[in-house]
């Protein structure tokens, strides 16, 4: 058994040598694939997984090939942490995209900030995510850079006076809408004509609506889920009240417009994305998923696409040398001054601003698309 | 506004008055809160939705079908749970409990079946039509439902106090003992009454679902709060309690919500029925307490 140390030897030293030539870049992809929400997860994860393949089908970055290793993350903390601490200790990821929800984040991200590994949101849009420290970034573009858009075109091309309100205010994701809504409504001096809340559930608008009726807006700002909203408009319509709608996020589906068909519009909605962005990117990244995938994609895969590409350019210019602490440092340095022109659209990083005043993560400095809605679709706005 | 509000109110009320007639049936024959009255309603509005889906049947058709079956539903939660529990004589909250399962099962076999996402009724099926009267609007289905509500209650009352049949359930409902020592077929009555209760949870699920046109497997949960609360307040069993508590509760809801606030629609509707229950304990209509009807 004398020639065993030597084959070994030999055997680790073409292993380092196969390593060095052309390695597999593993990135880990922590995304709610299963539970309530998985609806988002899975569009994000294929948005990475079409966005992986067209890199590498190009020769990789640098030579190297993108290897994802995709967990599940459940939409739940616990598992966040779990799925988190196996992608960063076990698995020796260069860096982590996830989780799917904003709750997750907070509970996963310090495990991997605290790792000093790189952790990327795509569909995290809660307030102080990037207070988490300086290896938080994300791409998700967020309400309070969505709304104050959103709101001045609507005001502009309709010429309001007033406006009222609707909103859940038992639902986390539709109250933060609403306080976003609040502040941009003072911030732009448009006098609120009534605010109007409903709990989840709640399928019967009418008495709020022959209040916000009775109290003559020119449009109704409505920071609802689309079923809601839908529901919101037939009554709406069948009350007489003819004003137009400004949505907040929740109105980002197409079920909106299946559901309430012509009662929408003229509906004012902001959104990070748009499938009738007509860049050739964007039309080539719409093409390629539904052949892929065999349905359209949505505003998450849009971002998930997005962000592997934000990661791809700030990888080119680091050079990679197989520890994974160097390289996970390398890449944090590198990632901040990563742009890219990409289906959401022209994308840069800027700091975060963090409420303790310490150093921060990165959040997306992007413009937001808006739609008008015509014939029952979202059509983008053209602002002649 | 006030008249578009009170016509409003006048819908919901109705609504839930229809809601709360089954349920108030099966308390005061079989002395049982049937908790999963609200899953029965919820079943009737998809039994409508996937024959007027699947089988292109008329809204009509549909609304017999959702009656038929939501009512064996009810026949079959008499016949294999509470039967077997009245034979044993089980204290009478182990029904009450056996219905919480019941509900579970039949939410969970919807959630299943037509998963969780909100489902409609196809536009075409919806009665067209509205009239507006100055500023009030009204749409034919709204006219419908409080039709429908105010007639099925009608015929119950009538069939109650005026037939053979409604002799033996009100004597049932005074001891079911004494009624069977009489010679009445008190487990055919509550078979029948169990079948009749289902019945019309499924159509008010069937007219909510066209009124408001929202159909999730979870619908009756919320509903089912309310119908216990309107049961309470107008006489636990009672025919006219369930429908003035239902229209008092639709009121209370939409006016506070007109003039005070929307967020105080809930609070006020039950800090009213606090107050009354103070007052009257026994609700509305209830007569004294050993007496169940």
């Amino acid at each position: 058994m004398r020639f065993l140390p030597k084959t070994l030897a030999l055997v680790s030293a073409l292993a380092c040598a196969g390593l060095a030539q052309a390695a597999d870049i593993k990135i880990g992809v922590a995304e709610a694939l299963t539970g309530g929400a998985a609806q988002y997860g899975v569009s994000i994860r294929n948005g990475f997984q079409l966005a992986a393949e067209e890199i590498n089908a190009k020769g990789g970055i640098n030579g190297n090939k993108i290897q994802l290793v995709i967990e599940d993350e459940q939409g739940k903390k616990e598992e966040g942490i779990n799925v988190f601490k196996k992608l960063i200790f076990q698995d020796k990821v260069l860096m982590v995209f996830g989780p799917t929800l904003s709750n997750s984040m907070f509970a996963a991200g310090p495990v991997a900030n605290a790792a000093k590994t790189v952790v990327f949101g795509t569909s995290n849009t809660a307030n102080g995510i990037t207070d988490i420290g300086p290896y938080v970034f994300r791409n998700s573009v967020m309400e309070s850079d969505v709304l104050p858009v959103t709101v001045a075109t609507a005001t502009k091309h309709y010429k309001l006076k007033k406006v009222a309100v609707i909103y859940g205010n038992d639902d986390a994701f539709t109250k933060s809408g609403y306080d976003v809504f609040k502040k941009v409504l003072e911030d732009q001096k448009l006098p609120v004509t009534t605010t109007e809340t409903y709990v989840k559930g709640d399928v019967d608008f009418k008495a709020q609506l022959t209040k916000i009726k009775a109290s003559n807006p020119d449009a109704v700002v409505c920071s609802c889920l689309a079923e809601e909203a839908a529901n919101i408009m037939l009554q709406a319509r069948g009350l007489g009240l003819k004003v137009p709608f400004i949505g907040g996020n929740g109105f980002n589906s197409p079920k909106l417009f299946e559901i309430s068909k012509l009662a929408g519009e003229g509906t004012f909605v902001g959104s990070p994305w748009s499938n009738t962005n007509p860049a050739p990117v964007n039309k080539a990244f719409v093409a390629a998923y539904e052949k892929k995938f065999g349905g359209e994609p949505n505003q998450f895969a849009a971002q998930g696409y997005d962000a592997l590409y934000i990661a791809a350019a700030a990888l080119k210019d680091v050079k990679l040398t197989g520890d994974i602490n160097a390289d996970r440092e390398a890449l944090k340095n590198a990632l901040p001054k990563a742009t890219i022109s990409g289906v959401t659209g022209p994308f840069k990083f800027r700091p975060a601003v963090t409420k303790n005043g310490k150093p921060g993560g990165w959040d997306a400095d992007q413009k937001p698309f808006i739609y008008l809605v015509k014939g029952g679709k979202f059509t983008l706005y053209d602002a002649k | 506004m006030l008249e578009q509000q009170l016509l409003n109110a006048l819908t919901l009320g109705s609504v839930y008055a229809l809601f709360a007639l089954g349920f108030t049936l099966v308390f005061g024959v079989l002395a049982v809160i049937n908790l999963s009255h609200g899953a029965v309603f919820m079943v009737g509005s998809y039994v409508a939705l996937a024959l007027i889906t699947h089988l292109q049947a008329s809204l009509w058709v549909a609304m017999l079908g959702a009656m038929l079956a939501s009512g064996i539903v009810g026949l079959l939660v008499d016949m294999l749970i509470l039967k077997p529990l009245r034979a044993r004589n089980a204290p009478h909250l182990i029904p009450m409990i056996a219905t919480i399962g019941v509900g579970i099962m039949l939410t969970s076999a919807a959630q299943g079946l037509f998963g969780a996402e909100v489902l409609r009724f196809p536009e075409e099926t919806l009665p067209a039509g509205e009239f507006v009267i100055g500023d009030v609007h009204v749409r034919a289905l709204e006219i419908a439902i409080v039709a429908i509500a105010f007639l099925l209650m009608a015929v119950l009352f009538v069939a109650l106090k005026r037939t053979q049949l409604g002799r033996a359930l009100r004597a049932i409902a005074e001891s079911p003992k004494a009624a069977w020592l009489l010679g009445i077929n008190v487990e055919g009555l509550f078979h029948i009454t169990s079948f009749a209760a289902a019945a019309l949870g499924g159509i008010a699920g069937v007219l909510i679902g066209l009124n408001f046109n929202a159909i999730t497997p979870f619908m009756g949960q919320p509903m089912l709060h309310k119908g216990i609360a309107v049961i309470i307040l107008g006489g636990m069993g009672d025919i006219r309690g369930a429908l003035i508590g239902g229209l008092f509760l639709g009121f209370a809801e939409v006016i506070s919500k007109a003039y005070l606030s929307s967020q105080m629609g809930d609070a006020v509707a039950f800090g009213l029925l606090f107050l009354i229950l103070l007052v009257r304990p026994s609700g509305l209509f209830g007569r004294k307490l050993e007496r169940k009807a």
